[in-house]
């Protein structure tokens, strides 16, 4: 059985993936598992965080942020990113923002079953607005942040970045 | 009260080289700039987002006033965009509201207490160091120049006439003359920003 410090996806290297696909800005609104990596952030000089009280406000910040030439990345939780749907289809979508959105996965597990309908809704909810996605679970996964950048640039859309909760990884 | 089409041309004159997001005036905007390709006309994209677009923007670009023309019944689907645009301060943010206690793209029905929101205040207390509101058109175009003149962000209240739109959306005179994604590229292509 792994250990869990290998399983985990650890701040620090969702931090280095930021750096090295030249992340601009943070349009984020703290999730349950986000506390480790905000105090990363914020000692981050190369990083604006650009905080919301509501998920929704992201989705336009960072359409105005890519259209004045920075690079936004938006990290949120599912909860809110399901609330947030006409915002995705209005600011990102129709405005061609190729903006990679990182999503905590409330709920999310791999073997067990689903009680959290946060996590019930989470795939289907993406799959309607036809933003495809990819889950990372651990730092063994981290170079699907990297892909999701790509593809966002290549594909002038929003990508996503789901992020499994099972280990908590962004706790300490 | 003043008219839409009124307070954008109060404004025109002292552009200078800003950032446009005219919002909901922006079929009249269209027909009063003179510098489109510094504009973001982007007719309402999803309800409540003009405050951020607009804030993104200004960070993105100090070096440029951004000057947005918001809407009442967008602020009030929003409110706490002004703790964060508050938070952020950015000096070049210059944020207009066009008030007409309504929503006028539906028929005319009132925005919740329509009357008796104080958004002025409501901007002071997310944090704004200023805020203006003007009920007159005289008034705001001789406090226009200071205002512009002084770092921002500031908030300016402005109470215009209901221009009510009855006609089917279906039915209703296009005023935009690029789609949205064109918008944000002739924006960036006109800041120099390369593909």
């Amino acid at each position: 059985m792994a250990e869990a410090s290998t399983v985990a996806l650890s701040p620090e290297t969702v931090l280095a993936q930021m750096k090295q696909n030249g992340v601009t800005d943070i349009v984020w609104l703290p999730d349950s598992e986000t506390n480790w990596l905000y105090l990363l952030m914020q000692a981050e000089p190369s990083l604006r965080l650009v905080g919301v009280s509501r998920e929704g406000h992201t989705m336009s910040i960072a359409a105005g942020l890519y259209a004045g030439g920075r690079k936004p990345m938006i990290l949120i939780q599912n909860t809110g990113m399901m609330e947030s749907g006409d915002s995705i289809r209005g600011w990102l979508l129709s405005l061609n923002i190729p903006v990679v959105m990182m999503v905590g996965y409330r709920g999310w597990t791999r073997h067990g079953v689903t009680t959290d309908t946060a996590a019930t809704y989470t795939e289907r909810f993406l799959m309607a607005f036809g933003l495809n996605y990819y889950l990372v679970e651990s730092d063994a996964d981290a170079d699907r942040i990297g892909t999701a950048f790509a593809e966002a640039e290549r594909t002038r859309r929003p990508v996503v970045v789901l992020v499994g909760d099972e280990y908590h990884g962004f706790n300490r | 009260m003043m008219r839409i089409a009124e307070a954008l041309e109060a404004f025109r004159p002292h552009r200078g080289d800003a950032l446009v997001v005219p919002g909901r005036g922006g079929r009249y905007w269209v027909e009063q700039t003179t510098s489109p390709q510094f504009d973001a006309p982007l007719g309402d994209p999803a309800m409540g987002g003009h405050a951020g677009f607009g804030l993104g923007l200004a960070l993105a670009r100090p070096e440029r006033k951004l000057v947005l023309f918001d809407s009442e019944g967008d602020i009030l689907m929003s409110l706490g965009m002004l703790a964060t645009i508050a938070e952020q301060a950015p000096a070049n943010f210059y944020h207009f509201l066009l008030d007409n206690e309504c929503y006028a793209t539906t028929g005319g029905q009132p925005v919740p207490n329509a009357k008796n929101v104080a958004y002025d205040k409501l901007a002071l207390a997310s944090g704004y160091p200023r805020a203006h509101a003007f009920e007159e058109i005289g008034e705001f175009a001789r406090e226009l120049p200071a205002i512009l003149g002084r770092p921002g962000p500031v908030f300016v209240w402005l109470k215009v006439y209901p221009e009510v739109e009855n006609e089917p959306i279906g039915r209703r005179r296009r005023w935009q003359t690029r789609s949205r994604e064109q918008v944000v590229t002739d924006l960036r292509g006109g800041l120099g920003i390369a593909r």
